[in-house]
């Protein structure tokens, strides 16, 4: 064989190896910058402090903590019943056009930038309440959600084998009980840490934040008001001129990719114990 | 004999059976109503797009989409400009991504050994967990920094004479934003394309090996091929993501509403002027022009969405018997 | 059931005492194109195949016949090395081409010479010309003689010209199963093997297309060697010169197909032959 083809094999091969370890490369850049930097400037005011001022210092982002929690929790009570049940209707109930239709629409929403559902959101809560709020962030978190955490439900439902069902059945279980009892308890491994990976993902949002829930320097209690959220301040704080806030952001990103990349780690770890590994 | 006893055990049967039929009724009715929300959020947020615009569209109509002037003052408003840094930013961040992206798909599925294939391939899956905003301060602390003060001078020392490295370098633009966006997507393009890789099956690499040819050519010249649809799939997805991205984008490209022929130059996509600029909307002409720009954009993100999953969907269809 | 003086069985035997050859002594015009000494094939710790000697003589066709999961289709695929594609395995003893040591040659030209049909047929995604040059191609083989030269002589070889003639630039897809394990048998022809393997090649097709296939070999064997691994007993009597019959990794006989057949030497031969098991 002639020499130029050994040549470009070993070549070309090694190209591919090269390829890999540079972006291997790059996600330990990413990280370990990040984490040098954050852990830099954490400390315990971060947790415990309003912010402050620009020039002053001993500041923090309790509020932007608190704010994101709350966000959250909004988002899960809002996304995941709705995904949820829609999951368990496709998953038990769906044939036909209806299903295949809510299908393509879950599909779709999920393919749509997260800015739009931020437009969405504007529209159908800020608009018509005339401010923003905690309740309109929520809200376009929430609307995020769905559609994961739908097609999780549906994926793992689906995978309990149908043995499963006829067996309760059998027994003269009906089919709500039958669902209840056998099907989802068999799933809700997987079901729950694809929520996981959802809430993760919707965790880390700046987008639809923007113009629904804003910002605050202050504490926002109730729904109503506009709230901090840890991404937003990451935004606002890194593309600001001071060097004080830049530190700040810092040690938000730090927080914030160490909480997403661990719940991500965990729920995985999780899912590749499930039968219906990947 | 009485037969009393046979006759009372009827009724409570029937009432058993009718509770039975409501708990599936109420189930079927209540995860129904869920399924159905997605079609009333979806349809929602059409409207809300549609009406949010209507301002603007009446105002300009086919226009909005051919002219590039971006004037809040004036109240004219075009949505070039945008499209524009929309489709830069995407297809350059597709060309840094998908040559690099392919050749470690190829590394991770022909060449690893299935344990590394694994490790690493969860780690760069880790990649795509990264919220935007944290892409877009490092981007604008650590990567906008090593391109100006590497990368850019290198580029314009060589390739300099061509237009779209002419001009200064100020840190934010287009081409920054190109870069960022492709580390983000890379991950989609490697993972996808990975799996179909895997699913081609094993007798297509023997019987090319089997007639000699080394492991690159068959790679390259029979299971790549044979697994293109699910890797042309790959890149629309990646291609949907990088055309929706907002965060990392608006945090590094510059927010320059206007037209320029250097990727050095600051420029603005369709998703980071929305950002950048809803909240200093001034008059309901403006709100408009902005949602008429969301409109355009989740248009967009259909329709490559939509040809993205069609095309993962039928990979190696044409082979199968 | 005659003796023949040569033949040594082991089977009920505790040593590893090597199999000879128990064929009938060779022509003075039959030359050995291809021989195992002593081979075994290890899949990790696991010993697949057990000191197996074996000669395949020159344009003649050799069969290669036994119960399911006997070692024979791994024999088969040592002899060109495609074993090697599978991790943790390892070659024991000596393969010789033409005197030559396969184990020390360059694997991608030992493939060319030594060239293999699968099982169930496998053209590439490619049009029916395209795939016929294949091999041509990447091998550079195509200087000096037109390609589509090359192309016609082999479909000609494998008796699908007349087929195919009119649409060679159509996908290889749409042919029928007969017709693509013809064609894969053409696209292996084409680098002009000396010695062509076949793994049980019919058994994903029907009665007819089978007998096709069996009527070509005949007309191939003036070129080249053969060696066919068949499930079935009545192909090896109607197609094969030799036959070799496999048992648990071991090579129990070999020789004439006639004498195989009609007159075999061990009882474990006999009990296959006549089905005694399966």
């Amino acid at each position: 064989m002639s020499r130029r083809r050994k040549i470009v094999n070993a070549v070309m091969l090694s190209l591919t190896g090269t390829c890999t370890v540079f972006i291997v490369g790059i996600l330990f850049i990413i990280l370990g910058y990040l984490f040098w930097n954050g852990a830099r400037y954490l400390n315990i005011n971060f947790f415990t402090k309003l912010p402050v001022p620009v020039g002053e210092s001993g500041g923090g982002m309790a509020n932007a903590i608190v704010g994101s929690g709350k966000l959250l929790l909004l988002a899960t009570l809002i996304g995941v019943p709705f995904g949820f049940l829609g999951g368990v209707y496709l998953a038990e109930f769906g044939t036909g056009i209806f299903p295949s239709m809510v299908r393509y629409m879950t599909d779709l929403l999920n393919g749509v930038p997260s800015i739009v559902i931020g437009i969405f959101a504007y529209g159908v809560v800020v608009a018509r309440m005339g401010h923003f709020s905690t309740f309109a962030g929520g809200l376009a978190l929430g609307v995020m959600m769905v559609p994961i955490a739908l097609r999780t439900t549906e994926e793992f439902l689906r995978a309990v084998p149908q043995s499963l069902r006829e067996g309760a059945m059998a027994l003269g279980a009906s089919k709500a009980r039958t669902i209840a009892t056998v099907v989802i308890p068999a799933a809700v491994k997987g079901i729950l840490s694809g929520m996981m990976l959802d809430l993760a993902r919707v965790a880390g949002e700046t987008a639809p934040l923007l113009f629904t829930s804003l910002g605050n320097t202050f504490w926002s209690p109730g729904w109503n008001k506009p709230t901090a959220a840890l991404p937003v301040m990451i935004y606002t704080y890194a593309i600001s001129p001071y060097d004080d806030w830049h530190h700040q952001a810092w040690a938000a990103g730090f927080v914030l990719l160490a909480l997403v990349l661990l719940v991500n780690i965990v729920a995985r770890q999780v899912l590749a114990r499930t039968s219906h590994a990947r | 004999m009485s037969t009393a006893p046979s006759v009372l055990p009827r009724p409570r049967a029937s009432q058993f059976a009718a509770k039975l039929r409501a708990g599936d009724q109420l189930a079927y009715t209540l995860t129904l109503i869920c399924a159905a929300s997605i079609f009333l959020v979806t349809c929602l947020l059409v409207y809300q797009l549609w009406a949010g615009s209507v301002l603007s569209r009446q105002k300009f109509g086919w226009n909005f989409i051919f002219s590039s002037t971006w004037d809040p003052v004036k109240e004219d408003y075009g949505g070039v400009p945008f499209m524009f840094g929309t489709v830069v930013t995407s297809l350059v961040s597709l060309l840094i991504s998908v040559p690099i992206g392919l050749g470690a798909a190829i590394f991770l599925s022909e060449m690893a050994l299935p344990g590394i294939s694994d490790a690493l391939t969860f780690l760069i899956e880790l990649l795509a967990a990264v919220p935007s905003v944290i892409y877009g301060l490092l981007g604008i602390f650590l990567l906008v920094p090593v391109l100006e003060s590497v990368v850019v001078p290198a580029l314009k020392s060589v390739l300099g004479f061509l237009p779209i490295f002419a001009g200064p370098f100020y840190g934010v633009s287009l081409l920054s934003a190109s870069v960022v966006l492709s580390i983000m997507i890379v991950p989609f393009i490697i993972s996808v394309s990975r799996e179909v890789l895997l699913a081609v099956p094993v007798d297509q690499r023997e019987a090319a090996l089997s007639l000699g040819a080394t492991r690159w050519e068959t790679t390259w010249q029979v299971v790549v091929p044979y697994a293109s649809r699910g890797i042309y799939g790959s890149i629309f997805l990646a291609l949907a993501r990088a055309l929706g991205e907002t965060m990392a984008v608006t945090m590094v490209v510059g927010n320059t509403s206007k037209v320029q022929t250097s990727l050095l130059a600051p420029g603005n996509s369709i998703a980071s002027v929305i950002a950048n600029q809803f909240n200093e909307a001034t008059s309901d002409m403006y709100i408009s022009a902005l949602i008429e720009l969301g409109l355009v954009l989740f248009a967009i993100t259909i329709i490559i969405n939509g040809l993205a999953r069609l095309m993962i969907l039928t990979t190696g269809a044409r082979i199968a018997k | 059931m005659g003796s023949a003086p040569e033949a040594e069985t082991i089977v009920g035997s505790t040593k590893q005492e090597p199999i000879i050859d128990s064929g009938s002594a060779p022509k003075p015009e039959e030359t050995i194109k291809l021989s195992t000494e002593l081979l075994s094939f290890y899949y990790g710790s696991y010993r697949a195949l057990y000191d197996v000697s074996l000669n395949f003589y020159a344009n003649r066709i050799t069969a290669l016949i036994g119960p399911s999961g006997c070692g024979k289709s791994t024999f088969l695929r040592t002899l060109n090395r495609i074993s090697e594609t599978i991790r943790h395995t390892r070659i024991d003893g000596k393969i010789t081409l033409d005197g030559e040591d396969v184990l020390s040659l360059d694997v991608t030209n030992l493939r060319r010479r030594v060239g293999m049909v699968f099982q169930r047929p496998n053209p590439f995604p490619k049009s029916i010309f395209d795939n016929v040059a294949y091999g041509v191609r990447v091998n550079g083989l195509s200087r000096g003689v037109p390609v589509r030269e090359v192309v016609e002589k082999s479909l000609r070889r494998a008796a699908l010209w007349e087929e195919v003639k009119d649409k060679l630039h159509e996908s290889a897809g749409a042919l029928s199963g007969g017709q693509q394990q013809r064609l894969c048998i053409a696209r292996a022809l084409a680098v002009d093997p000396e010695v062509l393997l076949l793994d049980e090649p019919c058994s994903a097709l029907d009665p007819i297309a089978t007998a096709k296939i069996e009527d070509l070999l005949f007309t191939l064997k003036d070129d080249c060697t053969i060696v066919i691994v068949t499930h079935n007993m009545q192909q090896a009597a109607r197609v094969a010169d030799n036959t070799g019959f496999f048992l648990l990794g071991k090579l129990i006989e070999f020789d004439q197909t006639e004498v195989i057949f009609k007159n075999p030497s061990t009882k474990e031969t006999e009990d296959y032959i006549t089905g005694r098991f399966g």
